[in-house]
């Protein structure tokens, strides 16, 4: 069935839409339905009911009257109801409108000299012969519709025109008397066919009068099946309830017109037959309202059930719910390679990969099946069973543990067996929102006790998972083309540089980072017990020579440990993050020990940080996966893994409050500092009051007052940040944090220790709240820093209630615009998305469509994958002359090359947050987690 | 017309391909001519070019030259079509 299938490509050419004319529904209507009964007493449905036998069967057992099929073979059938009185379809008043709009009143036709319509014809003719699509021929016919509407006067039989307007949703007037839909049919009725085809309609398969509706289709029961509850009663489908309502008063409006009742009534049941019909279409017809159950919930109509995220095309068509996929909450496991994800035993039992039987294993199959659906290894472990037996004829034998034997036995070549996950198999894993294709990667299996999914720290970025409750699905593969395929080209080790900036995407973060650190930071040693320890969680076995020896004790240096799990033949050199910020020389690049210089595979200086493991920043990761292939950096960030967190294990490590303890007469300058900076502020606002203040070019009196205490104000929060910092050194956990690229930054410190600093809505100081005044504290008019913003407080000292306030406003706009901004982006990202999907770029570099024509005549221009290229070129050149010549550039050349390399790339860049310009006062952010 | 858009700096070069380096053009890149972008007989560009060149037919291959934040130069083609 596969293979015939292969190979047979069709291409749609065009679609029609058409009208459904009232003929045509009587003709495909199986039966007039005329009753609103559904059931009778026994529980059979009435004949001529919307439960009509004839339109199909729901029921397992019953015959399908109109094509005698049983439940799966009858797609069901469609009925129709007889309407008194015509209504108007809600679908079409816009063209309804257009319609009576561009024609006459009297005689019918278009409100066109047939000269112009001629040349309206001849142009609509062209567009489509240049090949102008659907749109395009639309424009030609709005043009000729609205030139219609314009003339005064029929150019054919001379008649005045009306005005005729539409009163929302289904209600036409003409110079304000309502037209009934009666009136609107005979007018769409009178209109000849060529002058239709001026318009854009083809007048064989949609006559205007077949939008106003005589007949009303009655889908299938399979499209409303009723449903049975437990105690026997009958729960109707929202469009069969509908449905009732129409049939009821369309009985009631035939019985008042033909026993001649008042012309109030009839029209007054004709409404409501109207709003009736309206609402089985659409039930969220604007101008009217819902129609709702008995319970107070509005009905899902025709309409509802395609329209939206909820609805048939998004939900059902653009997606697909799946077997053999698991979901739960996801939990850290350092030990894990990152080509690896712990699976629950519970769910290992329920995934399974279909294993065809074979000369070459039926055996070892027959051995699966005979332990049945929860075997146990010899140790008690998990050992993978069989759920499922296909036979070749597709039947599905459950394994039980009773039938087993049985089952094994009769299990032979061309028989399918369902067998449970073992180590290795490989599935697919993944983290909504699925914004890149890092968001889906293929993991090898770990059956594991307790009962979440477990990876390894470093995959944590490109899923952008945390595990503050977070889940994530599992998708077993099922074919073995899927798994090569996945095997060869989603692992996540081939994931590690991202197409999107050529970085590594995958690597250290937090406490990977600070262990790394805390490992090869100047002369850190470590005691024969310590190295032992740390490289018992690697695969070395042989204890290197000892760097120090100090009073007859062995000592090894981090750098070597951290050496032994470098390629021997890597040579590079870079800056630490620990680096100090700004043009520097050797000497203070040395005297932090922030450049690493690592020759034939050993540190011989520096620490390695974020810039030398972490995610989106590591130096090392990007080498070692470009130049050494995945598979080195996959050990290399494995090993990498397991040795920091040994090395932070040996010296433990926390933060607290105490971290951010500052000397009584540090605290005694940072208040004496930001006095002085509020009384320049002050000093600011009398000569602005003055009339002194000079004024800035392009800004207003006011402006420059504001920029200027802004700067005051923020140099005021730096200055006491930098007099708190030279209290927090490098063996501050929380510095270590900062400086290392681990978590949080040296802001967040000078927030928690010496200021928070000036508050901003929408990059200016405060001034909203009561008149003049922000709030009833202050005086009104006050421009000082205090009134309008400034915290002095810290967050560790605790903030004044006025500050708590301005601070609430600040943490609002931030909250905000993160809302917004998901939002917005999330819209963005899937109507690009939608536009996109179909491209490819082909073998010959080109990027092209569906239909295969070009697109972009070389991916990005210049054909370059930015994950195998180094810094958007194809080939690195002075990496190539310096192995080839052995010649060293100087680190300073190397350093600088890298600067103009690096992209700025920060963790925030990975997600859609769109990363705005931070003002200087709005980058306070509180250092808690999102 | 009011001004030339091929003088402006964010139009790259448009020039017309001779017929025959077209076929050579099409050969190269292995398409036929429906496969390539469109440009509208209408659109700025061509009518400039239309001044230089004379009437441009449909179904004629123009180049565009940009300069290319990763590729130094690019070239790419455009099939014109009415309207």
């Amino acid at each position: 069935m596969m293979s015939s299938m292969r190979g047979v490509t069709k291409r749609i050419q065009s679609i029609k839409f058409a009208l459904l004319s009232p003929d045509e529904i009587r003709r495909m209507s199986a039966t007039k339905i005329i009753t609103a009964d559904t059931y009778d007493d026994d529980g059979f449905p009435i004949d001529m009911g919307l439960m009509d036998s004839h339109l199909g069967v729901i029921e397992p057992g019953l015959r399908c009257k109109t094509c005698g099929g049983k439940v799966d073979d009858c797609p069901g059938h469609f009925g129709h109801i007889d309407l008194a009185m015509p209504v108007i379809h809600v679908g079409y008043v816009k063209d309804i409108k257009k319609l009576l709009q561009a024609t006459c009143r009297k005689c019918g036709r278009l409100l066109l000299t047939r000269q112009q319509a001629q040349e309206y014809m001849a142009e609509m003719e062209q567009v489509e012969e240049l090949g102008g699509d659907v749109t395009e021929v639309g424009y030609v016919t709005k043009e000729t519709a609205r030139e219609a509407q314009k003339r005064q006067r029929c150019p054919h039989c001379g008649e005045e025109q009306g005005k005729v307007t539409l009163d929302k949703p289904t209600t036409f007037r003409e110079d304000g008397h309502k037209l009934t839909p009666k009136e609107v049919r005979e007018r769409l009725e009178r209109i000849p066919n060529e002058d239709l085809r001026v318009l854009g309609m083809n007048p064989e398969v949609a006559r205007p009068e077949w939008m106003v509706l005589t007949a009303l289709l009655v889908p299938p029961v399979t499209v409303r099946p009723s449903i049975t509850l437990e105690s026997g009663d009958r729960s109707e489908d929202d469009l069969t309830h509908k449905l009732v309502d129409v049939l009821r008063i369309n009985q009631r409006l035939r019985e008042n017109r033909d026993a001649g009742a008042p012309q109030l009534i009839v029209e007054d049941l004709w409404e409501l037959l109207q709003y009736h019909v309206t609402t089985y279409f659409d039930n969220q017809t604007s101008g009217i309202p819902p129609a709702r159950h008995r319970s107070g919930r509005p009905l899902k109509t025709l309409v509802q059930r395609l329209k939206g995220k909820e609805g048939r095309f998004r939900s059902n068509l653009s997606g697909k719910r799946v077997n053999f996929s698991a979901r739960t909450v996801i939990s850290p496991d350092p030990i894990l390679s990152i080509n690896e994800v712990g699976v629950p035993v519970e769910a290992a039992r329920e995934l399974t990969v279909p294993v065809h039987v074979q000369a070459y294993n039926s055996e070892i199959v027959k051995q699966w099946v005979k332990r049945g659906p929860a075997p146990l290894g010899p140790l008690g472990e998990y050992a993978p069973g069989v759920n499922y037996v296909i036979r070749p004829d597709g039947r599905r034998i459950r394994v039980t543990d009773k039938n087993a034997e049985v089952v094994a036995e009769a299990v032979e070549i061309g028989y399918t067996v369902e067998r449970q996950l073992v180590d290795g198999d490989i599935v697919l894993f993944n983290r909504q929102p699925s914004l890149h294709r890092m968001s889906m990667m293929a993991h090898e299996v770990r059956v594991m006790p307790h009962k979440t999914f477990r990876f390894n720290l470093a995959v944590c970025p490109p899923y952008n998972a945390d595990f503050d409750g977070d889940e994530m699905n599992l998708h077993v593969l099922q074919s073995e083309e899927a798994r090569a395929e996945a095997r060869v080209l989603m692992r996540v080790q081939e994931h590690i540089l991202s197409p999107r900036f050529g970085g590594p995407v995958i690597g250290g973060i937090h406490d990977h980072i600070t262990g790394s650190f805390l490992l090869t930071y100047k002369e850190s040693k470590f005691t024969r017990e310590e190295v032992t320890f740390i490289l018992s969680k690697i695969d070395i076995r042989d204890l290197p020579a000892p760097d120090v020896k100090k009073g007859g004790k062995e000592f090894w240096s981090g750098k070597a440990l951290f050496s032994a799990i470098l390629p021997k033949d890597l040579s590079m050199t870079f800056k630490s993050s620990i680096a100090p910020k700004g043009d520097i020389g050797l000497k203070e690049l040395k005297e932090e020990d922030s450049l690493v210089v690592i020759k034939d595979g050993v540190v011989l200086s520096g620490t390695i940080d974020e810039n030398g493991v972490g995610a989106f920043k590591g130096k090392i990761l990007d080498k070692l996966a470009r130049d050494y292939g995945p598979d080195a950096a996959r050990v290399f960030i494995d090993k990498g893994t397991k040795m920091a967190i040994g090395a932070i294990m040996i010296r433990g490590f926390t933060t607290g409050i105490d971290d951010e303890d500052i000397p009584e007469e540090a605290k005694k300058q940072i208040s004496d500092s930001l006095r002085t900076a509020i009384e320049k502020v002050e000093g600011l606002v009398d000569s602005y009051k003055r009339g002194e203040l000079e004024q800035m070019p392009g800004r207003s009196l006011e402006e420059t007052l504001e920029v200027e205490a802004m700067k005051i104000l923020g140099r005021a929060r730096d200055l006491a940040g930098q007099i708190a910092g030279k209290h927090l050194g490098i063996e501050n956990s929380a510095v270590i944090m900062a400086r290392s690229g681990a978590r949080g930054s040296m802001l967040n410190l000078s927030q928690m220790a010496g200021s928070i600093g000036q508050q901003a809505v929408r990059g200016e100081r405060l001034s909203r709240g009561y008149w003049n005044r922000t709030l009833p504290h202050f005086k009104k008019g006050d421009l000082g820093a205090e009134a309008k913003g400034f915290v002095k407080s810290s967050y560790k000292s605790g903030l004044h209630p006025t500050e708590y306030f301005f601070h609430a406003m600040g943490g609002r706009e931030g909250l905000v615009d993160t809302a917004v901004r998901t939002s917005r982006s999330g819209y963005m990202q899937r109507r690009l998305i939608n536009a996109l999907e179909d491209l490819k770029v082909k073998e010959d570099g080109t990027v092209r469509n569906t239909a295969d024509t070009i697109i972009q005549f070389k991916f990005g221009e210049d054909g370059v994958d930015p994950s195998r290229s180094v810094q958007g070129r194809a080939v690195d050149i002075d990496d190539i002359l310096q192995e080839v010549l052995g010649e060293e550039p100087s680190w300073k050349e190397r350093l600088r090359e890298q600067e103009m390399a690096s992209y700025g790339l920060t963790e925030k860049d990975m997600y859609v947050e769109i990363s705005e310009e931070e003002v200087e006062v709005e980058e306070e952010e509180p250092p808690s987690e999102e | 017309m009011r001004f030339n858009v091929l003088e402006h700096q964010l139009v790259p070069e448009h020039r017309l391909v001779a017929e025959e380096e077209a076929d050579r053009v099409l050969k190269a890149l292995k398409i036929t001519r429906d496969q390539l972008p469109k440009i509208r007989k209408s659109d700025p560009v061509i009518q400039v070019l239309e001044k230089i060149e004379g009437p441009i037919e449909e179904g004629r291959i123009i180049r565009v030259t940009r300069v290319s934040g990763t590729a130094g130069v690019s070239e790419a083609y455009r099939l014109v079509i009415g309207r």
